[in-house]
């Protein structure tokens, strides 16, 4: 790159002079020879490399090829003796090429920053030592120390010491968190104050890190509407401008009289400069390169430029409740027994949904408190949408919502209640029920309020919970539609029917955390999976992934998104429009070569400074 | 993408690494070129990594391989595929 810099400064050096001889007295220098030559010794120092690939393309059959289009108009104006712009549009060609290159380096540059997160090395325990090594090599099980400052680098748990660690780089949140003991780390953490040791649950590969990376290097892969448009019109845009240009340089000298043939040359030769498309193709991909990586920043996995597009035209958002727009943090909040003790109705209910690891079964597990002795349960037998029945102590215990107990026939109450209830029959006979409740996260209702800001016609909620708890929820933050009492299966109806309700170019985002509905983040145009920290399955189903676990971040993305298709369109408008402009005026002949040249380099390095634009999302 | 595809039909994917020069309009006509090959099921350039990923069918994948590499030699001549 240095060298090509070099280059272009040396030839523009001899441009100049060759310009300023003009005007001096030495009449020996002053002749047509000598500054032809100058100017020859530049076109070969600046342009000489363009030059023999072009000789090389047109062995290979290849008459489109940028670097020939550029010999043929620069060598074509020197021949018609307009030796200055011949070698200009060289010298520009030039610079525009390098500021390109630097453009993706420093854009390839500033998202590998972005994405430090990967470790270098980890310390692993072996006998009383430690041994620095790859992360690759280490194995689940494994001991590894991490000291204040290190990355972590495995995903683990922390069996001894406390420490702050740093998640920004993986959450976008800057508030530390505290880890002791039993708490689970992830890999791309960063600890910040003491020492842990931590055994290692997954291998590199599986770790969060790598799954990151992974995920954000490869989103550019999946191409956007505008990103394909952009090459499809390159196909054709550039053999039509170059046809175009031999018919204007032949017919019109033919036909009208008195026309000079230089003159039209002149025009066609103005033509070839405008027919690169370059600009357009490299600034599309690079403003979503941006996006995503800003995106990033923000704790927002975009897994393709095709989804960050989609999410601009979300019309309809659904969301799941529980985890999503509620903390899905279940507390017992009452027991009602019937005919048993408290203690006891809570002990049969913690049992027999000890092999769930929904929420509402942990917060059971959590009030209960003790140890559950696996071997005083048989026969469980979940029933989706239902709940449990298993066999405890030789006595038959069914734990679920009201569809449970009219499903065995069981009476039970049926009071309004502000939760959850889960209605419990011992040996078919009604015991009671008990009371767990989730709590509203705190910015779900300026997410709604932010959502319906930005054009978002409808917001809709899907829940298995029931219509009384749902209701609720959706009155405090001011959601459209509830659809409540659902079975896993119903959301994916729902979803369907909701598609019939959108315009033909909107699109459906579906809000979940990635437990239970994988399906319904899979149907819809945009699956978006909160809480994405540590959820194997929700990263794996989502398009987007939102790292931490507020809702407002939707809100966050969605600007992103507009932004860079934003950027992405100016960019088309720009650069078309320039060009069209150039070309019709070349063709009558009222502009000259220097203004192609501005419509070729000029308009490349503008897109691609506005395609800059897209990596900052501080203020979004 | 093509999700039509022949059905029973075992792919695999192979990941290189487009080094040196390549500019945005040169990954496009290689990726376009790639996916017109017989046996390959999709391939992406992806012009900002410079990464390129080949689906293919399994038997077919070295004479994919082989005519990938012309592609870029033609398209791109300053352009090498290493393995990623």
């Amino acid at each position: 790159m240095k060298k090509r810099l070099w280059r272009i400064i040396i030839g523009a050096v001899l441009i100049a002079t060759a310009l300023a001889i003009k005007n001096i007295k030495i009449e020996w220098l002053k002749t047509e020879w000598c500054i032809a030559a100058l100017y020859l010794l530049s076109y070969i120092i600046v342009g000489g490399d363009v030059v023999v690939r072009a000789i090389r393309n047109i062995f290979r059959g290849k008459v489109f090829d940028e670097n020939f289009l550029m010999t043929v108009a620069t060598i074509g104006a020197m021949i018609i003796a307009e030796y200055p712009e011949g070698v200009a549009v060289m010298l520009f060609y030039q610079v525009g090429e390098l500021f390109q290159s630097y453009a993706v380096d420093k854009s390839r540059k500033s998202i590998s920053d972005l994405m430090d997160i990967r470790p270098d090395y980890a310390n692993v325990k072996r006998g009383n030592e430690l041994v620095k090594v790859d992360p690759d090599e280490v194995r689940v099980g494994d001991i590894i120390v991490i000291k204040a400052g290190e990355k972590v680098p495995l995903d683990g748990r922390v069996i001894d010491g406390n420490s702050m660690v740093d998640t920004s780089s993986l959450t976008g949140e800057s508030v530390p968190r505290e880890v002791e003991a039993g708490s689970e780390v992830l890999s791309g953490c960063i600890n910040i104050n003491g020492v842990i040791s931590v055994e290692v649950t997954k291998e590199y590969e599986e770790s969060t890190v790598s799954k990151i990376l992974d995920l954000v290097e490869n989103a550019s892969s999946k191409k956007s509407h505008s990103e394909r448009f952009i090459t499809k019109f390159a196909m054709y845009y550039t053999p039509i401008v170059v046809i175009i240009a031999v018919l204007l340089a032949i017919i019109p000298p033919i036909l009208i009289k008195d026309a000079s043939f230089s003159g039209w040359i002149y025009r066609a030769l103005s033509f070839l400069v405008v027919s690169c498309p370059c600009a357009l193709v490299i600034s599309i991909p690079l403003s979503f390169f941006g996006g995503i990586g800003g995106a990033s920043r923000k704790g927002i996995l975009v897994k393709g430029s095709n989804h960050l597009e989609a999410l601009a035209k979300a019309e309809i958002i659904v969301f799941d409740k529980t985890g999503t727009l509620t903390k899905g943090i279940f507390n017992v909040r009452e027991i009602h027994p019937e005919g048993i003790s408290k203690e006891e109705l809570l002990e049969l209910t913690a049992y027999a949904e000890s092999y769930s690891n929904h929420p509402i079964s942990n917060s059971l597990r959590r009030a209960y408190g003790k140890e559950i002795d696996g071997e005083r349960i048989t026969d469980v037998e979940e029933i989706s949408g239902h709940g449990v029945i298993a066999m405890i102590d030789e006595k038959k215990v069914a734990a679920g919502n009201v569809k449970l107990m009219e499903k065995l026939n069981i009476p039970c109450s049926n009071d309004e209640v502000d939760g959850t209830v889960i209605h419990v029959a011992i040996d078919s006979l009604y015991a009671g029920y008990i009371v767990i409740a989730d709590e509203i996260k705190a910015d779900s209702a300026y997410a709604i309020k932010e959502l319906k800001k930005s054009n978002i016609k409808q917001t809709v909620m899907l829940t298995g919970d029931t219509k009384n708890v749902a209701s609720k929820v959706a009155n405090a933050l001011g959601i459209d539609k509830v659809y409540s009492e659902l079975l896993p299966g119903d959301k994916v109806e729902k979803m369907e029917e909701l598609f019939s309700q959108k315009s033909a170019k909107g699109k459906i985002a579906f809000v979940g955390d990635g437990i239970n509905d994988a399906p319904v983040l899979a149907c819809a145009d945009i699956g978006i999976a909160m809480g994405g920290l540590g959820s194997d399955a929700a990263i794996e189903a989502a398009d987007i992934v939102i790292m931490t676990d507020e809702p407002s971040k939707i809100t966050t993305a969605m600007r992103v998104s507009k932004k860079t298709l934003g950027i992405a369109y100016q960019n088309i408008m720009l650069a078309i429009g320039i060009k069209f402009i150039v070309l019709v005026l070349s063709a009558l002949g009222v502009t000259n070569m220097w203004m192609a040249i501005f419509a070729d380099v000029g308009v490349t390095i503008i897109a691609v400074l506005n395609s800059f634009r897209a990596l900052n999302v501080k203020n979004l | 993408m093509r999700n039509d595809y022949k059905l029973g039909v075992i792919t695999m994917k192979k990941k290189f690494i487009l080094e040196g020069a390549i500019c945005a309009n040169c990954a496009a006509k290689i990726e376009m070129a790639i996916n017109k090959l017989d046996g390959v099921k999709e391939a992406t350039v992806n012009f900002m990594t410079r990464k390129m990923v080949v689906e293919g069918e399994d038997e077919k994948m070295s004479s994919i391989i082989q005519a990938a590499e012309k592609i870029v030699k033609d398209i791109e001549p300053g352009a090498t595929m290493k393995k990623a």
